[in-house]
């Protein structure tokens, strides 16, 4: 079946089987592999994108549920204004070790900085809490968003 | 080391040399970047998938795979017998259905005779794409006459006990290890015994003794395993793309297997997720893509399931443990004693030295001053994945340090001491190092007692005990638990420490271009290490260099030389000390070359960070960049002394380095429920030298979450028919944002006399510290309900069960 997903701004039309899960779309019909698979069972959210806007497992979304949808995938953080302060957080507060849970990680958290810009500790644990470390403990990973948080993008400033 | 503010800094902001610096790496993993094996893709490439038994022990009467090859799509369908069919001028077996462990033993590539545990690799489908291969499982026709599981290891020896190993002729489960050993043993068995004999005899005396299993575990890294290989037919160049530790060691291992040439062999091990041991070993996954590409001449990629990680990768512990402790009534240690029955799986796959087949189990005797210690450890084959040796263990020392830690924790409490009180009054004192253990380690630093002061500080550990009390005293349960650890890190030398015949140094090769920029290339591989930050500030400690200037190059076997790899905490040890060892060569060749061109002698120089000057005259000198320079140019250098400006050296090392730690944990047990809540958990580590903190505390921190997951959550239990009961994240519980507290870390630093930065490995220190840390917090919550020991993990259906007084097994699926 033909699907067409509009990844980070750009259409994606592509011949894919009705199974082709989303993560597999992405990472292989779009190249965009930066998001990544961990698990079998919707566990892990290494694979956290957005679909219109909303942080999801793309492993448990099917391409085809996707079709006529928007996805943002990690590789659209940074702009032309430089890297999201998410992204910045993570450098400033170690935040990451192998990498491989990264991105998901990033994405749940500026999807929630957009909809909570000054969340707890509590509340941050609470949205990457469906997602899986195995370096990092956490523990930098909260102080990432927390100094996201305190460093909101240049353009929310402005709005 | 601890003065990070006079380190200077960078124009880039970097300091030259130790402190906190931010990774190199993470400009490319924060914008999607990375590249990890399953990134990798090849002109051509095709897919495969494994198909895996789904009994723990049954004959294979025969596969039928027509229908599997007769799928559009599908390249070619790999069994057993055409693996058997392939002969290989091999050093060790003479076809490719089998291929050597690590351990001097042999693991099936694809079963033909039988299957020996669940997951085992059965068929290779090799298709167009990863979906179609997965479908050609489906139609593959397996006739498996189910033969009885050996599933616990405590029956594996009975007489009536299905055998195994019937490939390699045995009539019973034991494990032989290559110098002809059915058991390992440490320690002085005659004086342990009698001073055990004695105490017991003697009223001023205590003897405990406690059942402890440490169950099976899974390192689980979030990238699981796979590879991608193309063997080229015309150059006969095997390129393997994997999920690697060892680059170089895998390299010959392959070399074997295949009887491939090793100069033919490029292992390039990219990316890594995270490993925690999980990708020391060699799996047969990785071997059936060199196959694949071998058949069809195209590259193929293997990418595990996290099932496939789950019950067929290296496993974790699985350590029966009988511990006798005896004391004086004042507290004071005699002597332990330790029979250990240890559960290896079907193939005796442990990735360790080949002398030390428990591992460094053997330093059991801990971070106590006492002069007897015995330990026995037996080994047997079971219907379970192979493995033993991983998850941030350094190399059993986990079981060890669990294992003394719950024991001295048990004497407490027989003592009625406070437990805190216990250990200080055995620790090792700072004059007695370095100190040869009763076991045969010579510990090279410590202040134990120091470095327990700060964290009972930090803790604040009578206000806790006393908090403790009065909540008791209301029908609340608190738990304060204590942990303190020394772990030996960084193996070799190479005279004791080889696997598979390569002794245990590593090689380092630095090279300063003539603009004064670096690159430094290492034969270990960062799992998420960041040595691409660290070793550019070794590096830059040593030489002056910004690290921004110097690159490191790692995980390409034909870009850096020879060595063993990254696990067991031993890329600091050996490696770090490399790089220094490697730098000083170079910064002394730079003398000679500033010597010629300042016209003086070599003697007549001084060293400041970054330049050579003379003596006496600072304004006269050479920074590095342009002795770099002068090296390259037409300077007329001494008689004997080449141009250019780079070294290279293999870093043998003396001994292991033993960083050390208390930590503190603070929970809180809900006795209706058994649910555990870890409140606060304070770690104080001592690892000398900390080259970059801010990644040793990031290490810590990940170290604590797998203490806390282990001690509560995690297991790998199988049922008596053979099931794996943890084959997935739903079924093996991981700790998430939710399970774990806010660390508060401590330090002390006391640095490694023979190490050249004084540094010691840290990277599994807090997996290994952290889990009695927790078990001994909810004992102590629970103990007023006359509970003295309960197995990991303590989840709340065990806790609960354990306050009951009711019997709990945690490795089997038995009532
Ligand atoms: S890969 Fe999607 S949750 Fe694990
Ligand atoms: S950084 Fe490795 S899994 Fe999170």
């Amino acid at each position: 079946m033909q699907v067409t997903i509009t990844i980070n701004g750009e259409q994606v039309t592509r011949d894919v089987e009705p199974r082709t899960l989303l993560v597999h779309f992405v990472r292989e019909d779009a190249g965009l592999r930066g998001t990544h698979w961990g698990c079998d069972t919707s566990n892990c959210g290494a694979c956290t994108l957005w679909v219109d806007g909303q942080a999801v497992k793309s492993c448990t979304v099917l391409a085809a549920q996707a079709d006529g949808h928007e996805v943002t995938t990690v590789e659209a953080l940074e702009t032309a204004d430089g890297l999201d302060p998410v992204q910045q957080g993570f450098i400033e507060c170690h935040g990451l070790q192998c990498g491989f849970c990264t991105p998901g990680m990033m994405m749940t958290a500026r999807w929630l900085l957009d909809h909570n810009p000054n969340p707890s500790e509590e509340e941050i644990r609470e949205a990457i809490s469906g997602q899986i470390c195995r370096c990092t403990g956490y523990k930098n990973i909260v102080e990432a968003i927390q100094w996201a948080a305190e460093h909101p993008k240049t353009s929310e400033v402005n709005a | 080391m601890t003065a990070i503010e006079e380190v200077p800094l960078s124009p880039a902001g970097n300091p030259i040399g130790f402190g906190n610096m931010k990774r190199v790496e993470d400009q490319r993993f924060v914008r999607g970047q990375g590249n990890y094996v399953d990134d990798v893709n090849l002109p051509g490439m095709l897919h495969s998938a494994i198909l895996r038994s789904p009994f723990a022990h049954a004959k294979i009467n025969s596969i039928d795979t027509s229908a599997a090859e007769a799928l559009p799509g599908v390249v070619a369908v790999i069994t057993g017998k055409i693996l058997e069919g392939i002969p290989r001028p091999s050093l060790l077996g003479d076809n490719f259905a089998w291929m050597p462990t690590l351990s001097y033993d042999t693991q099936a590539v694809l079963a033909t005779d039988k299957v020996r545990f669940q997951g085992q690799e059965v068929a290779f489908v090799i298709a167009t794409s990863r979906y179609i291969a997965k479908d050609a499982l489906e139609l593959i026709d397996v006739d498996y006459e189910p033969l009885p599981p050996v599933m616990d290891a405590k029956k594996a020896m009975d007489p009536d006990a299905a055998v195994i190993r019937d490939d390699k002729g045995q009539t019973d489960n034991s494990i032989t290890d290559v110098h002809g050993h059915k058991s390992w043993e440490s320690g002085n068995a005659i004086g342990t015994a009698e001073a055990i004999a004695k105490a017991e005899a003697d009223p001023d005396c205590v003897v405990v003794t406690q059942d402890v299993m440490y169950p099976r575990v899974h390192p689980s890294p979030m990238e699981t395993c796979g590879s991608v290989a193309y063997l080229d037919k015309v150059t006969g160049q095997l390129t393997l793309y994997t999920t690697s530790q060892a680059p170089h060691a895998h390299r010959t291992v392959y070399a074997m297997v295949a009887g491939l040439p090793e100069h033919k062999i490029r292992v390039i091990s990219p990316d890594v997720g995270g490993g925690f041991g999980n990708k020391v070993g060699v799996y047969p996954g990785y071997v059936l893509s060199i196959v694949g590409s071998i058949v069809t001449g195209k590259p193929v990629k293997w990418i595990e399931d996290r099932n496939e990680n789950l019950v067929s990768t290296s496993f974790a512990r699985d350590y029966h443990m009988k511990g006798t402790i005896a004391a004086t009534k004042e507290g004071k240690i005699l002597a332990v004693d330790v029979d250990v029955l240890a559960d290896h799986g079907a193939f005796n796959g442990v990735a360790q030295p080949t002398n030390y087949p428990a591992g460094f189990f053997h330093i059991f005797s801990g971070s106590y001053d006492y002069p007897n210690a015995h330990c026995k450890v037996t080994p047997v084959y079971t219907n379970k994945a192979p493995g033993g040796v991983a998850y941030a263990c350094s190399f059993r020392i986990t079981e060890a340090v669990y294992l003394i830690e719950r024991l001295v924790d048990c004497l407490a409490a027989e003592l009625g001491m406070d437990p805190a009180e216990l250990r200080l009054k055995n620790l090792l004192r700072p004059e007695q190092f370095p100190y040869t253990s009763p076991t045969g380690w010579v510990y090279d630093s410590g202040q134990y007692e120091k470095t327990m002061r700060v964290a009972l500080e930090m803790a604040g550990y009578d206000e806790l005990r006393r908090e403790q009390a009065e909540k008791r005293a209301r029908g609340e349960y608190m738990g304060i638990g204590i942990s303190f650890f020394t772990e030996g890190v960084g193996a070799g030398p190479r005279k004791d420490m080889d696997i598979l015949g390569l002794g245990m140094a590593d090689g380092i090769e630095l090279r300063v271009h003539p603009t004064g920029k670096a690159v430094l290339r290492l034969s270990v591989q960062s799992q998420g290490q960041a040595h691409e930050t660290t070793y550019a500030q070794i590096v830059a400690h040593e030489l002056g260099i910004p690290p921004e200037d110097i690159e490191v190059v790692h995980g390409d076997t034909d870009q850096t030389p020879f060595g063993l790899g990254t696990y067991g905490s031993r890329s600091t040890p050996v490696s770090g000390a490399a790089a220094a060892v490697v730098s000083r060569k170079v910064k002394d060749k730079a003398r000679i070359i500033a010597a010629a061109a300042l016209e003086c002698s070599p003697d007549d120089l001084e060293w400041e960070l970054g330049r050579w000057f003379v003596k006496g005259d600072k304004e006269r000198g050479k920074t590095i960049q342009d002795i770099a320079l002068l090296s390259h140019g037409s300077l007329e250098l001494p008689e004997g002394v080449e141009g250019h400006l780079e070294a290279m050296t293999v870093y043998n090392p003396p001994n292991l380095t033993y960083p050390y730690g208390c930590y503190i944990c603070v929970v809180d047990v809900d006795p209706g429920t058994g649910q555990v809540k870890v409140r606060r958990f304070i770690a104080v580590d001592d690892c000398g030298t900390r080259i970059n903190p801010m990644i040793v505390e990031g290490q810590v921190h990940g170290g604590l979450a797998d203490g806390i997951g282990m001690a509560l959550m995690e297991l790998i239990a199988f049922d008596e028919d053979g099931n794996c009961l943890g084959g997935s994240f739903m079924d093996y519980l991981l700790p998430t944002s939710m399970e774990c507290p806010d660390y508060e870390l401590g330090e002390t630093v006391t640095p490694s006399p023979h190490h050249p930065i004084g540094a010691k490995g840290v990277g599994e220190s807090a997996t290994v510290g952290s889990p009695p840390a927790v078990v001994n917090a909810v004992i102590d919550a629970i103990s007023p309900f006359g509970v003295r020991h309960a197995d990991m993990p303590l989840t709340p259906a065990n806790v609960w069960r354990a306050i009951q007084g009711r019997p709990v097994r945690v490795d089997m699926a038995v009532e």
